[in-house]
């Protein structure tokens, strides 16, 4: 890890000013910042430690019924916020699927969104990048690209993001507020991340200095909070990224389907909202037919970048897996394998 | 006339007061306060850190590290490369026997895999020293390196450590090609690593031509030994303090070259050195299981017994040094038919010496054997567990020797019957969970040879009448501090309480290796046999001596029990050993003891621990993750000394077989030679959720040949067979044979 | 740049003067402190090895910068036991072979009282083994980890409904 300058602002205005000189980071928890660090994947010249900022650590109610969440509040402190779980169960299936218990106590909400991708030629300083160096080419192409994206990839990066969290708050409509030198701005949770094109090293849209100060989720996502759920395949039980994940929700209109919200995780360098599959499910009857219309919809533009074609398939049963979960209804209590496979399945969603 | 000669076998086969006993740890309590002092939890003082730089080429030259922007930084004491680094007694490429392997040490600018140490820093902070390390920003002259195994092959002269390449027994080629069913299929293994929760360390402090270090090591005889060659000095100078291992799994085996990189760097800053290797520098210089292709060809007779089988192995081994995986060696013992033949070959790459890592040759054959005999039973249309019974090995097929003892068919019935085999439906597909998963059940047999090295002991019975006991033995997590002090007490006749026993420390006799799931019987017996001696010598005194109650008891034999000795025929004479010391006006008797194998009955007899190992794996019909449901096991493996720590080894070796199954590979790119997921998030081993369901089942097991104490060993077995089980599990789950290690969901989809 | 910071580590107030900034918690108490109970399994918050509570949560002390932490309440496996007196936790390891070599046991013995804090998994198996996920043990003692979650949870439970009678 490279020598840096440690800084400490009092206030977000102290924050941002800090973070707008060339080569400084903003350090909340850290859990992927140090660990990049000490990879000598980013090398940062100054710190600024924002984990003590004042009023960044509340879970609220809005009056609309809406809630924000303060950038500093711990994943832990969201997912078993009852009245949070409440309204947003996928959000916190989703929490509660990552990482370990450990990371989870540590990592904060704008940590999160901030997650950089877990790609081996991004992690490996000797392979070629062009997310760490712009130019340097995509080792990841013709390599080892099992996990790589089927979405939204270009020649330039084939990498997928890998929050869990991020995919229920792409589905659900959620807002990040942003702060920086020139005041505060908001951004649809959606539009955050981008995609890589030409510009890969352009994670998301943050300007140097600016901030995330909180995420919204709005009211009207507690609409669907009787039909949630998140899914993620792993390769291991616990304690994995996601091969593919899917965070589904579902506002019944009596027998049908009123509204659908759906987005995917481990398929793009972005957590993947697909309105194509929702306008599918709106208005139809929930059941497989629905459901595999609507995979397939989500699915219409996904190409391989390498060998790793699995997971256009996969993803598709995983869309149709996640929908009939949501149909049948959030659980009382999470489960106790969140996101799993093996988590309880309702009678009548596996088709034996 | 000899007392100690004449000593009947009654006396000297007392066991079992502190034996056979499920005795919690002795180091319990250390290990669940944090006192248990691993090698880097010494802190000495004037200590500096080092820190290995590792090449990012597989194959080539280093042409340039910028050693003027590591020493600027700040801390930075010194930086060793090849140009500069002490001079060695000994070339590190120098090879004298097989046990001996070639080190990377900085001896020239030559890279023959990814993650070799190229330089090391040395910094009055790891900080400084890592951050030093990262700025060397090496520059390389790199050639295109091979890491699959599809280049050209050889047959090497050896496997393993010293095992033939072949071997055959009957014809099999006129026996395959009358066979009225057969079955060909090729399973591949990947390379995996060790993995030790504790990477390998070093803190190495000189004192003119004396070395003391604190370094994990399952072998500080052999350690000792390799240092004192490299380093030109006596090996009495060399003290090497290994308490505590932090795993070892045959990667602790053998010194590790960052570790000697660690006493170099000692010597040439001329102070306390600490050197921990990183998680991702555990992928390289510190061994591995290779990587192997290996062929299985079984004929059958319409009754579905075999007539036929050959098992051929493609391992690879790197380019400068020799370990080939002897992965079909377990062909020789586990199934009967009159005709095999096992073959290897090997195929040199740009990788880090393979060696011995957990169950070496065994874990990879077994989980191909076991595989393709499920295949070979499918394919007669039989239960697999009938099948093996059918081929079940009465003598070690290959050499027609008798087994000194084999309860394999009861393993067979108890663990079939806790796992309720009998309800298993015979076609693949064909079950399923309450909620409509896949549900696949499968069943392996486990093997593991009955090895032993050669340990020394010895004992002490001190003047009150307590014991000291002392073998440089190892505890990497198997119990050694446990199961050896209970052998210890028992050789003294004596409680734990009364018995000290000393441990690992290379000053004290040697232990020999912990490997080979040997330490037990091997160390054990040595500190039998110094107990024994100890006894000898005191019953000789007793027994001598006319105001003993023992006097003249020699022809009837005595006993050693409770700290006292007593006749054998009347329980009620004896005496205690401190007031035999006392009249004879002795203040302490001392004994010593060998453990080794005995060559006579190894000749006369094949020697291995059995099991057999059912496996439950619950698969999501459309998503296709799998989870290892429920994992039964029987074991027969000799005398149990601690079932406590048996269990314990069982249940590791059976989630080490999950992890063969199912998680474990290093993934290589195959343009750079570079291992991809050289960490713990993406080299995946199980979690505590992928074992929700692990039993074991002590099968008893009287063996009078492999040793006086009957043990064999358990630390190995309980991954051979449970690979197996489980990805016939798959199998059977899914219907599709996987027959590319591990097996993950998108082989499924 | 020198950074003062002030912990207290289980239990004793204590100064701590950084020279530099990238100690982490983990590197803090193993190298300058002398508290050698928490183990460096990776480094790299992917085994749970360096578990430690801060403020009575557990964390990864591997992946937390020293500096960022003034103020902080630490508790390591030394400050578990009173004298000779074993948490329930370590007692409960102990009783169910829940280790073999001992690395990881600190990490776990932390992560698992961390988790009885949490109150979130109660006596569910599955809960348990879910929540001491992020502990890896290499030598697969998995099976007495859960079982000595669970029962010393019981035994802690038991003692406070004591208490409150």
């Amino acid at each position: 890890m490279n020598r840096f300058d440690y800084v400490k602002p009092q206030s977000v205005a102290e924050a941002v000013a800090a973070a707008a000189e060339p080569g400084a980071a903003f350090l909340a928890a850290g859990t992927n910042l140090l660990d990049l660090m000490k990879g000598g994947i980013t090398r940062p010249q100054r710190l600024v430690d924002v984990t003590h900022l004042p009023d960044l650590s509340a879970i609220e109610t809005l009056p609309d019924g809406g809630a924000r969440i303060g950038a500093l509040v711990k994943n832990s402190d969201l997912a078993t916020d009852p009245a949070f779980a409440r309204q947003y169960p996928a959000v916190a299936e989703a929490l509660l699927s990552g990482a370990s218990a450990q990371l989870r106590n540590a990592a904060t909400v704008g940590g999160n969104l901030m997650q950089r991708t877990r790609c081996a030629y991004f992690y490996d300083p000797a392979s070629a990048c062009n997310k760490r160096s712009p130019g340097a080419g995509c080792d990841a192409l013709g390599g080892e690209n099992h996990g790589h994206a089927v979405l939204g990839w270009s020649d330039s990066c084939i990498a997928v993001h890998p929050s869990d969290f991020c995919v229920p708050l792409a589905a659900l409509g959620a807002i990040v507020e942003i702060e920086g030198s020139n005041g505060r701005r908001e951004v649809p949770l959606t539009a955050f991340h981008l995609l890589p094109g030409s510009t890969p090293d352009k994670e998301t849209v943050l300007e140097p200095g600016e901030m995330i100060v909180a995420v919204r989720l709005p009211a009207e996502a507690a609409g669907f909070a009787g039909h949630q759920r998140y899914l993620k395949v792993r390769d291991r039980t616990s304690y994995a990224f996601a091969v593919v994940s899917a965070a589904a929700a579902l506002r019944m209109d009596g027998g049908t389907i009123g509204a659908a919200r759906l987005a995917l995780g481990g398929v793009a360098l972005k957590p993947w909202r697909s309105e194509a599959a929702e306008a599918a499910l709106a208005g139809k009857a929930p059941g497989q037919a629905a459901f595999a219309a609507a995979a397939e919809a989500a699915f219409a533009e996904a190409k391989p970048s390498g060998d790793n074609a699995y997971k256009i398939d996969l993803g598709k049963r995983v869309v149709i897996r996640a929908l009939a979960l949501a149909a049948a209804g959030t659980p009382d209590r999470l489960p106790a394998l969140p996101a799993s496979p093996f988590a309880p399945v309702p009678e009548g969603v596996l088709h034996v | 006339m000899s007392e100690t000669a004449s000593l009947p076998t009654g006396a000297r086969m007392r066991q079992g007061s502190n034996i056979g006993q499920p005795m919690t740890r002795r180091d319990g309590v250390l290990k669940v306060t944090g006192r248990a002092t691993y090698a880097s939890d010494n802190n000495p003082d004037g200590l500096l850190h080092a820190v290995v730089a590792t090449a990012a080429i597989a194959r080539g030259r280093v042409t340039h590290l910028d050693v003027d922007a590591a020493k600027a930084h700040p801390g930075v004491v010194d930086v060793m490369t090849p140009e500069n680094r002490p001079a060695l007694a000994q070339d590190p490429d120098a090879k004298d026997h097989p046990f001996m392997f070639r080190m990377d040490l900085l001896q020239n600018d030559t890279v023959r895999y990814a993650g070799q140490p190229i330089a090391v820093v040395i910094a009055k902070t790891l900080e400084a020293a890592t951050e030093g390390a990262a700025l060397l920003a090496p520059t390389y002259e790199a050639e295109t390196p091979r890491v699959d195994l599809d280049g050209e092959s050889f047959e090497p002269q050896v496997v393993g450590p010293g095992a033939p390449a072949r071997a055959e027994t009957g014809d099999f080629d006129a026996a395959y090609a009358g066979a009225p069913k057969r079955i060909e299929a090729t399973y591949d293994t990947p390379p995996q690593y060790h993995n030790a929760m504790e990477p390998h360390a070093i803190v190495a402090r000189w004192d003119g031509d004396r070395l003391s270090i604190d370094m994990p090591t399952q072998g500080l005889g052999m350690a000792v030994g390799r240092i004192a060659g490299l380093f030109g000095i006596p090996a009495e100078n060399i003290h090497i303090r290994s308490p505590f291992l932090g795993g070892g799994f045959g990667s602790k085996g053998l010194p590790a070259g960052p570790q000697m990189l660690g006493i170099i760097a000692a010597k040439m800053v001329g102070a306390p050195v600490k050197l921990v290797v990183t998680r991702q520098q555990m992928y390289g210089p510190v061994s591995h299981r290779g990587q192997t292709r290996q062929t299985l060809r079984l004929g059958m007779g319409e009754d579905g017994r075999l007539a036929a089988l050959e098992h051929h192995t493609l391992a690879s081994t790197s380019r400068f040094d020799d370990f080939v995986e002897p992965a079909s060696n377990v062909s020789h013992t586990l199934y009967a038919a009159p005709a095999i033949r096992t073959t290897h070959k090997a195929t040199r790459i740009d990788i880090g010496t393979p060696g011995f890592m957990r169950a070496p040759g065994e874990a990879t054959g077994s989980v191909a054997l076991e595989s393709a005999v499920d295949e070979a039973a499918y394919a007669a249309g039989m239960d697999p567990l009938e099948f093996r019974l059918l081929n079940y090995a009465e003598v070690e097929p290959i050499s027609g020797k008798p087994f000194s003892s084999k309860a394999l068919r009861e393993c067979y019935g108890k663990a079939a019957e806790a796992f309720g085999w009998a309800r298993r439906s015979f076609e693949p597909r064909s079950m399923r969970d309450a909620e409509g998963r896949l549900v696949g059940w499968g069943v392996g047999t486990a093997l593991f040879p009955a090895v032993m090295f050669q340990a020394e002991a010895r004992a002490v019975l001190r003047a009150d009448g307590s014991g000291v006991m002392e073998t440089g033995a190892h505890d990497m997590g198997q119990g050694a501090w446990t199961a050896l002090h209970q052998i210890a007490a028992d050789g003294l006749g004596l409680s734990m309480e009364e018995t000290e026993f000393r441990s690992g420390s290379s000053d004290l006799p040697d232990a020999g290796i912990a490997g080979g799931s040997g330490h037990t019987a091997t160390a054990g017996l040595a500190l039998h046999r110094a107990g024994e001696d100890v006894i000898a010598k005191l019953t000789q005194m007793a027994v001598n001596d006319e105001r003993s109650p023992l006097y003249g008891a020699g022809n009837v034999g005595v006993v050693a029990r409770n700290g006292r000795l007593v006749r054998q025929d009347d329980e009620s004479r004896g005496e205690a050993y401190a007031e035999i010391l006392a009249r004879a006006g002795v203040s302490e008797i001392e004994g010593r003891g060998q453990g080794a194998a005995d060559p006579a009955e190894q000749e006369r007899y094949a020697m291995d621990a059995h099991g057999a190992v059912f496996a439950e794996v619950t698969v999501d019909p459309d998503l296709c993750q799998m989870r290892v449901t429920r994992l039964v096991g029987a074991f027969a493996a000799g005398r149990v000394i601690n079932p406590r720590m048996v269990e314990s080894q069982y249940f590791g070796g059976m989630i080490w077989g999950i992890s063969f199954a199912l998680h474990e590979a290093a993934v290589h790119d195959k343009r750079s030679g570079r291992i991809m997921n050289a960490n713990l998030a993406e080299y995946h081993v199980p979690v505590n959720a992928d074992v929700p369901f692990v039993e074991t089942i002590l099968v008893h097991e009287d063996d009078p040949h492999v040793n006086a104490l009957g043990v064999k060993g358990v630390g190995e077995i309980g991954i051979t067979g449970t690979a197996g089980a489980i990805a016939n599990a798959v199998w059977h789950a899914t219907g599709r044979r996987i027959r590319r290690f591990p097996i993950t969901l998108a082989d499924l989809v | 740049m020198n950074h003062s910071i002030s912990l207290t580590i289980n239990g004793a107030r204590r100064k701590v003067e950084l020279d530099d900034p990238r100690v982490t918690l983990l590197d803090l108490l193993r190298e300058r402190l002398d508290l050698t109970g928490t183990k460096k399994g990776c480094d790299r918050g992917q085994c749970g090895a360096c578990t430690i509570l801060v403020d009575g949560r557990r964390i990864n002390s591997c992946l937390a910068l020293a500096v960022s932490f003034d103020g902080a309440e630490i508790t390591t496996i030394e400050g578990l036991a009173r004298g000779d007196e074993l948490h329930p936790v370590q007692a409960a390891f102990i009783a169910h072979d829940g280790f073999q070599c001992g690395y990881c046991t600190p990490g776990q013995i932390m992560s698992a009282v961390g988790l009885i804090a949490e109150g979130q998994a109660g006596d569910d198996p599955e809960r348990v083994r879910e929540a001491m996920s992020g502990n890896i043990c290499r030598c697969g003692a998995y099976k007495g980890i859960t079982e000595a979650v669970i029962e010393a949870q019981a035994h802690m439970t038991g003692a406070k409904r004591g208490e409150a009678a």
